[in-house]
């Protein structure tokens, strides 16, 4: 079953970027009546940034409109710089603060792509937003849909469209889900379409941090906090750090401990406590995270009734486990591993999947570890 | 489809495309002293004597400039840096806050890099200009005023400011006073001998001219420092080869608003009123911007705030059913901003988002009104519907 050949009022979400502009392309091609609009969601572009991009540039909205006029459709720019900030940057800064490793991509396509630009877009008559996401969107027979994972599991992006629920789905175009397409073919797909960002290197994850540098944008929002300490599990001090935002479940590097541990093995951020100010740090068999509770749970259709079996995924380039997932009390989903996987932080997504086709998704809460509990 | 964003530009005159692919063919550089030099100066003094009547000027009045901003900024700056070179305490600009960008901006320039004193000069609630204010303003100290500047007809509002009343105020403390006359060459009886002023901008494209091509008008008493160096050209105020087409289309289309101008003000003003009464019954609470007295306002302008509604919402729902118009304010990277000329009026900055202005020009129809009349109703609803996200 594919998507019913209906000439739809479109709005193209075009970044700047090589995927979204053959996205919004194809679709025009489809016979949909398709109109492009840039989001400007950095209240002070930087302009002409060049070698990296992000979603903000001047150059990108340039580009963008570049596209949309080969293409042949009207293109517009929005300002949702200040719903961005409050929605995605704001929350971004908050989960770091409270310890938590949050993907703002997903909160962007919750809040942003598929809410504010979505509800203009139905205001003004349009039927669906389209996306250079790479993800299928499977219609049923009773007109229902469901989300699947795109055709080419190597470019998949479902995981962060995993926050979609029917509404937002129904609403949902994503032109480049269904090919089996490699990114050198999209970019000769562009090229041969005659668009001129065929050869424009790919965005950074996060496209508000501009140099990819993470850290040093938390602590540039951050700074100033006390220095706490680096401990190990029985609670013995090993060294200081410049402030507990600064590290991720799972990180090894730039721990910068003095001295080695016992057994002589590399050792892992385990556990991240902004109340104290203190990161706690082990050994790798210490990160087995046998199961998780998460919240705000979203659902890609009706929710799950009792337990069932899934695979999961839990971060954006990740692999797929197979896990138990039960939804308690309509908001609690509350997920035990087959096998014990490592590097799960509480503020990332886990999104379920039944095969291909994206179940749902809730906000990791807490995880229970192998050798220890941790909160 | 129906264009109304003439006041952005304009079709081409049929009588001016000939004149200018006449010249593109012919070979000569209008300084060359040669038989083809020869040739392309008599094209260009003809023009400039031809321009020169249309505007109430002299021929050694007018200086032709790469278009409208070029102009604009030949005479604020060039101004003020020849009136601050002849007495170093003049140093005090006085501009109406509603001026388009290529004034505003090179007036703030002076500000940021040239030690000028920028002062705005207030405006009514129709963005007018009073000369009691010009007066008011410069009577504080008329030894340090170096210049004075306020449009002819404002680009977004259309209203008409008392130029010949401001120009007798500058004058009787000897200030010089320029006037971007852009929008007004064609619409009214812009006549710069009349006027009292000391320069006065006009451009090509919006005239059924070409684009690329405009002329200060430049009070002969008056020498400008110079933005462009060079070889001399126009009065050693403005160098670089004359664009002899250009130059030549400018003044057939320029000789052309000039006859054409009542039957315009009559015709084109005409539709403009049915515009603004069909946008008024379909949307009651449409606030007209500007001056609504016909005298007051520019025949081929109208602009309207719709309250509750975001003016980038309206452009897509008109443009997608083939109504070509404008918010009519600047952009900043694409992101549009509540207009100047707007909020100098006194508009609450949420209402000044809600903003359209349709421009009327010589190829416009009653088809077009039917047209804005047909969809505007519908527009407005839905894009208040959409809401300000």
């Amino acid at each position: 079953m594919t998507e019913t050949p209906r000439r739809l009022r479109v709005l193209a979400a075009m970044s700047g970027g090589v995927d979204s502009a053959v996205a919004a392309a194809r679709a025009a091609e489809a016979g949909h009546d398709v109109t492009g609009v840039h989001l400007a969601l950095s209240a002070n572009p930087q302009s002409f940034r060049t070698g990296a991009r992000g979603c903000c540039t001047i150059e990108d909205s340039r580009d963008a409109r570049r596209a949309a006029d080969v293409i042949g459709i009207p293109f517009y720019v929005w300002d949702l710089a200040e719903r961005f900030r409050e929605d995605v940057v704001e929350d971004f800064v908050a989960e770091y603060e409270a310890g938590r490793t949050p993907n703002p991509c997903l909160r962007c396509n919750e809040k942003i792509k598929f809410a504010a630009l979505l509800d203009k877009a139905l205001a003004l008559g349009f039927d669906a937003v389209a996306t250079g996401h790479y993800a299928t969107v499977v219609v049923n027979e009773d007109g229902s849909r469901e989300l699947h994972r795109a055709s080419d599991m190597a470019k998949d992006q479902s995981y962060v469209l995993g926050v979609l629920d029917e509404r937002q789905l129904a609403h949902a175009m994503f032109p480049l889900g269904d090919t089996l397409t490699t990114k050198d073919e999209i970019r000769a797909e562009a090229e041969r379409r005659g668009l001129a960002v065929a050869k424009k290197p790919d965005s950074h994850d996060i496209c508000f941090i501009a140099d990819g540098d993470t850290q040093g944008f938390l602590a540039n929002r951050l700074g100033g906090k006390a220095e706490g300490d680096i401990l190990d599990e029985s609670g013995t001090k090993l060294g200081t750090h410049d402030g507990a935002f600064g590290f991720t479940i799972g990180q090894r590097k730039g721990l910068r401990i003095g001295h080695p541990a016992p057994d002589g093995k590399p050792r892992y951020v385990l556990d991240i406590s902004p109340v104290n100010n203190t990161v706690t740090v082990g050994p790798a068999e210490a990160l087995d995270v046998t199961s998780l509770t998460a919240i705000k749970p979203r659902w890609c259709g009706t929710p799950p009734a009792g337990s069932g079996t899934y695979t999961a995924q839990l971060r954006a380039h990740g692999g797929e486990t197979p896990v138990t997932a039960e939804l308690v009390d309509g908001s609690e989903l509350r997920v035990t591993f087959t096998e014990p996987v490592r590097g799960v932080a509480p503020g990332q997504a886990i999104v379920l999947y039944d095969g291909t086709r994206v179940v749902g998704s809730a906000t990791i809460a807490t995880t229970a570890r192998a050798a220890a509990t941790a909160v | 489809m129906a264009y109304l964003d003439h006041a952005a530009t304009t079709p081409m005159l049929p009588e001016a495309v000939g004149a200018m692919t006449a010249q593109l063919a012919v070979t000569g550089n209008a300084s060359s002293l040669h038989a083809a030099g020869r040739w392309a100066r008599r094209t260009v003094e003809e023009a400039r004597e031809m321009l020169a009547e249309s505007l109430g000027a002299r021929p050694s009045e007018v200086v032709f400039t790469a278009g409208g901003t070029e102009a604009d900024n030949l005479a604020v700056k060039g101004l003020y840096w020849a009136r601050r070179d002849a007495d170093p305490r003049r140093t005090r600009v006085l501009a109406s806050p509603v001026e388009h960008h290529a004034v505003l901006d090179a007036v703030h320039w002076l500000g940021e890099h040239e030690g000028a004193t920028v002062e705005y000069l207030p405006v009514d609630s129709y963005g007018r200009v009073h000369p009691a204010a010009l007066r008011e303003a410069i009577e504080r100290d008329p030894s340090d005023v170096a210049m004075a500047t306020v449009m002819w007809a404002n680009n977004e509002i259309g209203t008409v400011m008392p130029v010949r009343e401001l120009a007798d105020v500058a004058g009787e403390f000897g200030v010089p006073l320029h006037a971007d006359a852009v929008q007004a060459f064609g619409q009214l009886d812009v006549d710069f001998a009349a006027s009292g002023l000391a320069a006065m901008t006009v451009s090509g494209h919006k005239i059924g001219g070409p684009y690329g091509i405009g002329a200060l008008l430049l009070g002969r008493e008056y020498t400008p420092v110079p933005v462009l160096h060079g070889g001399g050209q126009e009065r050693h105020v403005r160098s670089g080869t004359l664009d002899a087409p250009a130059i030549a289309a400018f003044a057939v289309a320029g000789r052309i608003a000039a006859e054409r101008r009542e039957w315009f003000a009559r015709e084109i003003g005409g539709l403009r009123d049915d515009l603004v009464a069909a946008v008024r019954a379909a949307v009651p609470e449409a606030v007209l911007g500007g001056d609504p007295s016909p005298a007051g306002r520019l025949p081929a302008n109208a602009h309207f705030t719709f309250p509750g509604c975001e003016g980038d919402s309206l452009l897509l729902l008109l443009d997608a059913q083939g109504i070509e118009c404008s918010t009519g304010s600047a952009c900043t990277a694409g992101v549009a901003q509540p207009s100047h000329v707007v909020l100098a009026t006194g508009t609450d900055p949420d209402l000044a988002r809600g903003t359209l202005r349709f421009s009327f020009g010589h190829t416009s129809t009653a088809d077009d009104v039917a047209a804005v009349a047909e969809a505007i109703g519908p527009a407005v609803e839905r894009a208040r519907t959409a809401g300000l996200v």
